[in-house]
């Protein structure tokens, strides 16, 4: 029993620092690809990509990347106009090494986000950090021209002037193998983002919170709860009887704190990510590392309390004739890994275009406004988004409700096949 | 015609969400109208399955946002 706690809290702080990273290591034939991208980019240097400094001014509203920039994650809190909330960086380059700095040795302060220095070929554009893709710019710290963008393959990729010259950039290595647009290039990004600070933040919220109500349950303990105590216990007892209870069955009360820490601590990731404003703002279950890192704890809770019957259940269904048996086992060796992988998606989705309309709805000002040309388009913009979006933040609330709770509930659901009894 | 297929796609994801969870809905007045004092329950599970219904849609919408 205790081994079996410590396994867990094991793979719990590997979860973790696997959010934490939302990276992998690139395997060997990924090192080629890695150098073959660098050779790639060298070439597409001499194919005269053009950039320059002139400020360029945006005719129309690029809902798209206003929406995306506003979702993931970044290396500085932006809270107000020029205010930034600087964040630790910490990045690893394969075969160079570590870089530890502050973001503010970027010196972005008044640009936009956007760094006026290049340290070790690591640029700031909009509080991310990027990396010029050429080998040959100088590693020592520089001073840069601008930041600005470049046309490639129809797409604009963010890239940096330096001597008059262009430099494209590369954004961080990311797990899913450039699925969402990433993919594995030289360096990856280990820092203390919006993301990191946000789960921190979160995690310190909800210890105060469970610490006030032991404090509570401890002083007093027989008498009626009142305060945060109440409404704390109304949920955790709503947790055991509504879904504890019905899909667990006898042995429910061992999975309790595993249900109730990822019912909370959903539910305060989705919350915390709907405030538009620091300390909130920072998307985390929008994020599919963090909802991964979750459907990945789920997973092997799951299968770690498997017991003989369920097995059986996946790989000789008892009670189906023989042949259906054979057509059965596979798909049930499927949704092993299947149930995990909707429950990441479903939440990730869903927060997501949540969170994709509400900043659309907020880009319609400048739509109707024709970016700052039309007053009465702006405000008329202004009334809509206002009012649109106060429905759908109401929506959104919902949501992250019923989010928190289908996840905890199909946990439930999946941890009661894993400890079934013999009902045949 | 302009557009992407992506586009098409999506709306069909949102045509097949639109109508299990009508159906739930629809299922779910019938039977709270035969048995109004088990409103709770049904709300309750109406709910939740229509959650996993529109995550199935919406694994959809994320799918299109997928590059190449």
């Amino acid at each position: 029993m205790r081994i079996r706690t410590i396994g867990l809290f094991a793979l719990l702080m590997l979860a973790w620092t696997w959010t934490v990273q939302a990276q992998h290591k690139p395997t060997h034939e990924e090192q080629h690809r890695m150098d073959e991208a660098q050779g790639h980019q060298a070439e597409a240097d001499h194919h005269q990509l053009t950039c320059d400094c002139t400020p360029k001014e945006d005719s129309v509203f690029n809902t798209a990347k206003v929406a995306f920039h506003h979702i993931g994650d970044a290396n500085a809190f932006h809270i107000w106009g020029d205010l930034y909330f600087p964040l630790p960086v910490m990045l690893y380059a394969p075969g160079e090494g570590w870089t530890t700095m502050m973001s503010t040795r970027f010196d972005y302060a008044h640009n936009h986000g956007n760094g006026r220095k290049a340290i070790n070929r690591y640029v700031m554009v909009e509080g991310v950090v990027y990396r010029v893709a050429d080998v040959q710019f100088p590693s020592e710290e520089v001073a840069i021209d601008c930041v600005t963008e470049v046309e490639h393959d129809g797409e604009s990729h963010p890239a940096i002037v330096y001597k008059g010259q262009c430099y494209p950039l590369e954004s961080k290595t990311t797990w899913d193998g450039g699925m969402m647009g990433g993919g594995t290039t030289s360096f990856m990004d280990f820092s203390i983002t919006k993301n990191v600070f946000t789960m921190l933040l979160v995690f310190a919220l909800l210890w105060w919170m469970f610490s006030a109500v032991r404090k509570a349950y401890q002083k007093h303990p027989n008498q009626a709860p009142k305060g945060l105590q109440n409404l704390v216990e109304t949920i955790i007892v709503f947790i055991q009887e509504e879904v504890a209870k019905p899909f667990i069955g006898k042995h429910y009360f061992r999975f309790m704190p595993f249900l109730t820490a990822l019912f909370f601590f959903i539910l305060a990731l989705n919350l915390i990510g709907q405030i538009p404003f620091f300390p909130g703002s920072g998307n985390l279950t929008g994020n599919i590392s963090v909802t991964a890192a979750l459907a990945l704890i789920t997973f092997f809770r799951v299968n770690l309390v498997g017991n003989r019957h369920y097995w059986q259940h996946i790989f000789w269904m008892p009670g189906v004739p023989a042949a259906i048996k054979f057509i059965l086992t596979p798909v049930e060796i499927l949704g092993l890994f299947i149930k995990p992988f909707t429950l990441m998606l479903r939440l990730f989705a869903n927060i997501t275009a949540g969170h994709i309309v509400l900043i659309s709805f907020v880009g319609l000002i400048f739509v109707f406004g024709k970016m700052g040309e039309n007053l009465l388009g702006a405000s008329i913009g202004v009334v809509t988004a206002f009012l649109l979006n106060s429905f759908m933040m109401a929506i959104e609330l919902l949501v992250a409700l019923i989010q928190a709770f289908v996840f905890t509930l199909l946990t439930a659901s999946y941890l009661g096949d894993a400890t079934q009894e013999a009902h045949h | 015609m302009t557009g992407s297929i992506t586009a098409l796609g999506l709306g069909l994801a949102v045509l097949g969400a639109g109508v299990g969870i009508g159906q739930i809905g629809g299922r779910a007045m019938d039977a709270i109208a035969r048995q109004p004092e088990a409103v709770g329950p049904i709300r309750a599970n109406m709910i939740l399955t229509a959650a996993l219904i529109e995550g199935v849609a919406l694994i959809a919408v994320v799918l299109g946002f997928l590059k190449g």
